[in-house]
């Protein structure tokens, strides 16, 4: 066997097993569209209300985005403007009583601190979404290090 | 040039001369009842003819609206909401008093010289005048205490119990002492924004680094 057969032999039993790996998850991960094949359409859900409460969510981990409480429909957030930073900005928190962008925004990516919001952290809704209150898709198993803190402390003193 | 003048003045004083005898070939019963159903006539056509170019058909029969504006209306809540109940352009951009639409009318005389010359033919012309086209609906709706948006959403029948409590506040607050207008926060609800340099309220970046962000998305976007 040549070398370049051996690679070829390790490629296909790596894309076999990749395969197998592959279906066994998809058969788990069932998603918004359930197990329906590909080429067929399902009917889709209702879509949920957002959350409108103002109530602030805690981070399951801090470095969190924060998420939005309230409903952001037409929110115009574009070069000419940003509604989000008509309260969420520092000279108008006190009007609105919103919580300020944090100061990682006001950092430009060489470090350099700005008189308001950095071109890179301009475009809130790339991190901050609107809630909507559904029970989630995919199971998910993340604790918060709190809990795995607690865990541990709880084990070690048996 | 005198001549012209002592013409036209011959023409008025001959017109005078008629209108101020009595007529000798009609009856005054012709007169009075035909003056009165003429009248009529000319109040319901110009009323008819007002009425027809107060209509969304005839705002968005000229691509400059079709393409522009009203696209953009179109994404928004004034446009597609739950209820179905919809605002159309002279609803927001015409009073509804008769002489305060009259007044807006003539004023709209200025539109009329735009699309003939061609002011804002090309979406680039759009864009390029968009701040100043704003700023004109600005500060109509801000003199007239946001008078069509009152139209239909009226303070004294507002629940502040069935809106949440941001807009409750605002609303018990600022709107309710007449420290501010509707136009003053809603700004852009029902079409896109300028740029909003300086204005009141939505300057909040650092215009440098915007300004090279807007730069990098152009080059960016012209590759």
């Amino acid at each position: 066997m040549t070398q370049d057969n051996r690679r070829f032999a390790f490629a296909v039993a790596l894309a076999a097993t990749l395969i197998t790996v592959s279906t066994a998850l998809a058969a788990e991960l069932t998603g918004l569209r359930g197990s329906t094949p590909v080429d067929q359409e399902i009917a889709p859900p209702p879509i949920p209300n957002e959350v409108n409460d103002d109530k602030r969510q805690s981070r399951n981990y801090p470095e969190q985005p924060p998420v939005i409480p309230h409903q952001t429909r037409d929110y115009q957030i574009t070069l000419n403007a940003n509604k989000c930073l008509t309260c969420h900005s520092r000279q108008f928190t006190a009007q609105s009583q919103a919580p300020m962008i944090s100061i990682t925004h006001f950092m430009d990516r060489d470090g350099q601190i700005l008189a308001s919001v950095t071109p890179r952290r301009y475009f809130c809704t790339q991190c901050h979404v609107s809630q909507a209150d559904t029970p989630p898709l995919v199971e998910n198993t993340f604790r918060d290090i709190d809990t795995i803190i607690g865990a541990e402390r709880s084990e070690g003193s048996q | 040039m005198k001549g012209l003048i002592a013409k036209g003045w011959g023409l008025v004083l001959q017109t005078w001369r008629i209108l101020s005898r009595p007529s000798v070939h009609f009856s005054l019963g012709f007169l009075t009842i035909g003056g009165f159903v003429a009248g009529i006539m000319f109040w319901g056509g110009f009323n008819t003819a007002l009425e027809l170019t107060n209509t969304e058909t005839f705002c968005i029969s000229c691509h400059e609206m079709r393409e522009n504006v009203y696209a953009e209306l179109r994404q928004t809540i004034h446009f597609t909401n739950r209820s179905g109940v919809r605002a159309t352009c002279p609803d927001c951009h015409v009073p509804h008093k008769w002489t305060d639409k009259i007044a807006r009318k003539m004023q709209a005389s200025k539109e009329v010289w735009g699309k003939i010359f061609g002011t804002i033919n090309t979406r680039e012309k759009f864009v390029d005048k968009r701040r100043e086209l704003a700023e004109h609906e600005w500060a109509r709706l801000k003199a007239n205490n946001s008078l069509e948006c009152r139209n239909c959403h009226n303070f004294e029948y507002m629940d502040f119990t069935r809106q949440s409590q941001r807009a409750a506040a605002a609303h018990s607050t600022y709107l309710a002492s007449g420290e501010k207008t509707c136009i003053d926060c809603h700004k852009g609800i029902a079409h896109q924004l300028p740029d909003m340099k300086g204005v009141p309220g939505w300057d909040v970046t650092d215009t440098e680094s915007m300004d090279r962000l807007r730069a990098a998305i152009t080059t960016a976007a012209s590759d």
